[in-house]
């Protein structure tokens, strides 16, 4: 049994080590105003974390990660470029195992640097890798920004396009999506009956609520614009789903993602830069045949990371979640910067879970 | 001691289950004055009556406070985790049916299903400046479904009453509630949405996994499972 008194003292030490590598150690406060972070994630936030209030001050949840808040610090004062790092208690609510946790410690290095996006990517890798000199992990990656490449290329509407981009985290509706762009879900009969219909408004009865009838008139429009719309390529949707089940060591997926690339040459450049990363990795002395790379990585639990996302996972303890995780989240920086924007990428370690596993060896 | 059987303290769900035990020969009553919870049992020993709101029906089975308890399995699977781990379905009492669903006004003629429902959460977002307003009390059932079917961009507010009307209050854009018949929605200007159905319910009797039961409790539980003719499992 790991004392919570070395599950601290580990924190320390990984700070330390963070810290070493030039990292600004940093403190944020536990309550953090809902508001932010219901902006952010919407209401799925609220099943993930503690909600408390108080009448002055409204609805507060407890810290559900550092990211949020080391961000808007950084936003709102920080010098460029900068390097942070923290250790304390984040709260996740658990609603259906209740032998997860729901505190525990997290020990995070973030990093904010125009320069070189890469060589930050691969500094963040590395760190959290050194931290587990000696464990038998397994190693696994992604790039959101590959996927995000790929949805921009198609050869189809704008509003397509955005309504695809906005559910890359959520795969299920991603997929009913792509389902209907490309005809192979049957279009509803009540959307049919109202691109039809003479005057869609003859059985609407009275306008209630705020949404305006103006506000339906567009949507009907859009609706009809896209209706008209050619339908997508059975090859654009074959590329996709190449594309988002590709599951390799990451130099066969350099390689299968390059032969995609020919055929969807919108992913060139996002596959350009994961190539630099990788050379990035090398230099810094980790072994890419080590690596896993799975294009769908990151894509259920981590809504702001938008490039390079990882995770560190026990193979003998598939009941554990990672005892890593982290990546890019330049978009967060864009959303949380009031008009400003930096590069940033970090990861966070879990000391607990750690010396379980190092105990467990 | 005696085997507790939790039942909601009034009105047609109360009276309708104790109709319901009395078909099988097990009589029920609320005694003393129309004031107080006090509550008899004929027709077998050892079963003792609770009378309790519907809502805290989940929370006492979960507890272990009650053996048994009726109440509609919306409110199980709302208020406890895991439910399943916590109390069992011995029958569904056939009446107090109701769906949980998902209903916005009937003006939204462009609205059918949830995907139109996820679209325009977005656009209204963008328009208004605020996530599109659900009213409901079933806050965990409807987050959750919301979540699964990738529905983004809404929010929940809370309703624990005349939900079907906070559209037209503008204190929601749409509303997620309970419905039998589906007339008050209706009379409000609201539809249900195609594949807005998150839960069916209805009264149901469930046995608590938590509760203990002593060796003549044991027995008591048998004859009455026997009495409800109800297919029994190693209890």
């Amino acid at each position: 049994m790991v004392t919570r008194a070395e599950i601290l003292a580990e924190a320390a030490r990984l700070r330390a080590q963070f810290e070493a590598r030039g990292a600004q150690p940093v403190e944020t406060p536990v309550l953090q105003p809902a508001e932010t972070l219901l902006d952010l994630y919407g209401e799925d936030i609220r099943g993930r974390a503690y909600v408390t209030s108080d009448a002055l001050r409204g609805e507060q949840m407890l810290r559900p990660d550092f990211t949020v808040p080391v961000v808007q610090m950084h936003m709102e004062s920080g010098a460029e470029p900068a390097r942070y790092t923290y250790a304390g208690e984040v709260f996740r609510r658990q609603e259906a195992d209740a032998d997860r946790a729901n505190e525990y410690l997290q020990v995070g290095f973030e990093v904010f640097d125009r320069e070189n996006p890469a060589d930050a990517d691969a500094e963040i890798f590395s760190a959290i890798a050194e931290a587990f000199d000696g464990l038998d992990l397994r190693r696994a990656t992604g790039d959101i920004g590959i996927l995000t490449a790929a949805v921009a290329g198609l050869r189809t509407s704008e509003a397509r396009k955005c309504a695809l981009a906005r559910h890359i985290w959520h795969p299920r509706r991603f997929r009913a999506l792509m389902d209907r762009f490309s005809g192979r879900a049957p279009v509803p009969s009540s959307r049919r009956a109202l691109l039809e219909a003479e005057d869609p408004f003859a059985h609407a009865g009275p306008m209630i609520g705020l949404r305006s009838r103006t506000e339906i008139e567009d949507r009907i429009a859009a609706l009809r614009a896209d209706a008209s719309e050619p339908p997508l390529s059975a090859q654009e949707i074959d590329l996709i789903e190449a594309l988002l089940a590709t599951r390799e060591t990451l130099p066969f997926a350099l390689e299968h993602l390059r032969d995609l690339a020919v055929d969807l040459p919108s992913i060139s450049r996002a596959v350009e830069t994961m190539e630099i990363r990788m050379e990035a990795l090398a230099r810094r002395g980790i072994s890419l045949e080590t690596l896993d790379f799975e294009a769908s990585y990151g894509r259920t639990s981590m809504e702001y990371y938008d490039g390079f996302v990882f995770g560190f996972l026990a193979p003998l303890r598939p009941d554990l979640p990672p005892v890593a995780t982290g990546g890019r989240y330049d978009a967060l920086t864009r959303r949380l910067g009031n008009g400003q924007e930096i590069p940033a990428v970090g990861g966070v370690i879990r000391p607990g879970l750690k010396l379980e596993l190092e105990a467990e060896a | 001691m005696t085997v507790k059987l939790g039942v909601p303290s009034k009105g047609r769900l109360m009276e309708k289950t104790f109709d319901w035990f009395g078909r099988r020969g097990i009589g029920l009553r609320r005694t003393g004055s129309e004031r107080e919870y006090a509550a008899s049992v004929e027709g077998i020993d050892g079963l003792d009556l609770v009378l309790l709101s519907a809502g805290e029906i989940p929370r006492e089975l979960s507890a272990g406070r009650i053996h048994l308890g009726v109440t509609g399995n919306d409110l199980v699977q709302e208020k406890l985790a895991n439910w399943e781990q916590q109390a069992r379905v011995l029958t569904g009492l056939g009446f107090g049916e109701a769906n949980l669903i998902i209903a916005v006004p009937n003006a939204w003629v462009d609205v059918n299903t949830l995907e139109d429902l996820d679209a325009v959460s977005r656009a209204f977002r963008a328009v208004h400046g605020h996530r599109l307003r659900i009213a409901t009390k079933y806050h965990r059932l409807v987050r959750e479904f919301l979540r699964d079917q990738g529905v983004a961009d809404y929010q929940l507010v809370d309703s624990q009453g005349a939900t079907e009307g906070t559209v037209k209050n503008e204190t929601a854009e749409a509303v997620a509630d309970i419905t039998s018949t589906g007339e008050t929605l209706r009379a409000n200007h609201l539809k249900i949405l195609d594949d807005g159905l998150i839960l069916r319910s209805q009264a149901t009797l469930f046995k608590s996994r938590t509760a203990p039961l002593a060796g003549d409790e044991r027995e008591t539980m048998t004859a009455l499972i026997d009495r409800l003719e109800i297919d029994r499992e190693p209890l």
